[in-house]
């Protein structure tokens, strides 16, 4: 069953702005699924589109097997948004936010109660259920967006940036609720400009930049295109300048020298030959969030590919 | 099931509505009260005993059906159009359109509480006035129908003007150029019959003189328009402004990018 189905999605705003090319996405029921691309790339007009909040200009989308053109109500009602910008009331109090979102489901009140209690609990909310939004730190509104969202339990929950601006705490926090909601089998689709957290929740990936989909694969098998890792050494006092052969490497200064491995190679062999000139490794850590290199090469490969398409053209 | 949904949605936001102006009872609920106990002493009172009889009323007696419907036009179109506006400004607006309410019940939600804010302002400028005239009543119906028809016919262009509004300055451009000028040309403190025959001509181009005189003929009997007429326009403006306001919301025209 396909929880998303995108079939030539196009969007072109005001003034000609071609924002998506005509994109195809498939996310299939009970995946966490990641939408990247740098700012700009779609990512919000796709969601947009999805939620209904933007009008397409051209193209398919089926929430649930259900049309968003001809059978809109129906797949509305599959959809939980919790949106990049916060879009509530300022004025209402949590517990009136998240009760009228669920009327306007068509949830009876009686059931919305127990399920406000419910959500606002698991999400540490409960004891502020009479603030008012405005009166809610910028984390506490991020997880009375996603309470919100949840109040009609939707079969697909879709997350614009959703830890945008939220310390760490709260952020882990928040990957171990959204963690248990999806084996409890509700879709979950995320865009984010965080790696480490598509890298760390999602099984499927998709990369979007200039209204084009770049990639769509599953993470693993992005993360094996990975082949060369930059690893930063910090060495010990009076440590002699090193020589390693056979790696490229970069002695950034005194005690610090950066080493490109191949991942077939092994960290052994750079370790064997540093010992073997005297040189003490202190400690040792990754240059960089190796998706996010990896995430660079794609955005710029695609963007290659589309400018020798347009120059042959 | 989808009956039901649309009933418990269509609650859900007419509910918010009326607790909303209920929450700021001293911005929406006094005002009209302040304003209309003044209109009644100054233009009643003590200008009024200097006026005479109009329509073979008193003077007093007379002002007091526009005066309600005043405060009903201008509290029903304010309340959809500040409250739309601000659904928009705050982008809470956004919970409705992902939500599968159909267009129809939005409109009434919000058209729904405008109606209810302007009949408790009816109701209160009505218990104001009886501290000054006994209020008589011709015929009850009348009175209810000119009522709900008028507070839904400006409910919903409060709407239409929200969904165009880009700043707050444009939510009361209409108030204060249209609205106010209609009302005070529309036979509130006058009868028609004080005018020559052409400004006569001219004032039936105003739709606000047969709501004032549909709610003049309910609470006197007495009318400068024919009551069939004026109800027969109240109920095809309802129905034009309706259907405005159903394709602005449909398309998304100011909503959806």
């Amino acid at each position: 069953m396909k929880a998303l189905d995108i079939s030539g999605l196009r969007k072109v705003y005001k003034g000609n702005v071609e924002a998506l090319k005509g994109i195809d996405l498939v996310v299939k029921e009970g995946d966490f699924f990641a939408l990247l691309g740098p700012n700009g790339a779609g990512k919000s007009t796709t969601i947009g589109i999805v939620s209904s909040l933007v009008n397409q200009t051209d193209g398919e989308v089926k929430v649930c097997g259900f049309d968003l053109a001809s059978q809109k109500e129906a797949a509305k009602a599959c959809i939980g948004l919790v949106p990049q910008e916060f879009n509530f009331n300022q004025f209402e109090t949590v517990e009136q936010i998240v009760l009228n979102q669920a009327g306007y489901y068509g949830v009876p009140r009686g059931l919305a109660k127990e399920r406000a209690q419910k959500y606002l609990t698991q999400l540490d909310l409960w004891e502020k259920r009479g603030a008012r939004a405005r009166e809610l730190s910028g984390g506490m509104k991020r997880r009375l967006m996603i309470a919100r969202a949840l109040m009609h339990e939707p079969r697909v929950l879709i997350l614009d940036e959703p830890t945008a601006g939220v310390d760490i705490e709260i952020r882990r926090s928040m990957w171990t609720f959204l963690k248990e909601i999806n084996q409890q089998g509700i879709t979950i689709i995320l865009t984010t400009h965080y790696l480490e957290e598509a890298e760390m929740l999602c099984r499927n990936i998709a990369i979007i930049d200039k209204g084009r989909i770049v990639e769509n694969t599953t993470m693993k098998s992005l993360l094996a295109k990975l082949s060369l890792e930059t690893f930063i050494l910090d060495l010990g006092e009076n440590s002699a300048v090193p020589e390693l052969k056979g790696f490229e490497y970069r002695q950034v200064d005194s005690h610090t020298l950066e080493v490109d491995v191949e991942k077939t190679e092994g960290l052994n062999p750079v370790f064997n030959q540093l010992s073997q000139q005297g040189i003490q490794v202190m400690s040792m850590r990754n240059k960089s969030n190796r998706l996010e290199e990896l995430f660079v090469r794609l955005v710029e490969s695609g963007r290659n590919q589309q400018e020798q398409t347009s120059n042959a053209k | 099931m989808q009956n039901k949904n649309n009933w418990v949605a269509l609650t859900t936001i007419w509910i918010k509505e009326c607790t909303r102006f209920l929450r700021i009872w001293v911005q929406t609920l006094v005002p009209p009260a302040i304003t209309m106990s003044l209109y009644f002493v100054i233009f009643g009172s003590l200008i009024g005993n200097r006026i005479g009889q109009m329509d073979g009323f008193s003077y007093m007696e007379f002002i007091v059906p526009g005066l309600i419907m005043m405060s009903i036009i201008t509290n029903a179109y304010a309340n959809v159009s500040s409250s739309f506006f601000s659904a928009k400004f705050q982008r809470n607006v956004e919970e409705l359109l992902v939500a599968p309410v159909p267009t129809w019940i939005i409109i009434a939600g919000y058209v729904g509480g405008g109606v209810a804010r302007a009949v408790l302002i009816g109701i209160i400028v009505t218990i104001v006035s009886l501290f000054f005239v006994d209020v008589q009543i011709h015929h009850f119906g009348i009175i209810t129908i000119t009522l709900l028809l008028t507070a839904s016919l400006f409910a919903t262009a409060g709407l239409i003007n929200a969904v165009f509004a880009k700043t707050f300055d444009d939510i009361s451009v209409v108030p204060t150029f249209v609205l106010t000028p209609l009302t005070y040309l529309g036979g509130v403190f006058y009868s028609l019959s004080l005018l020559p025959e052409f400004w006569q001509w001219v004032s039936k181009a105003n739709p606000i003189v047969y709501m004032v005189n549909g709610f003049r003929y309910g609470f006197l009997g007495v009318s400068d328009v024919n009551i069939e007429v004026a109800l027969a326009l109240l109920v095809g403006f309802n129905v034009l402004l309706f259907g405005v306001a159903y394709y602005l919301l449909d398309t998304g025209k100011g909503i959806r990018s």
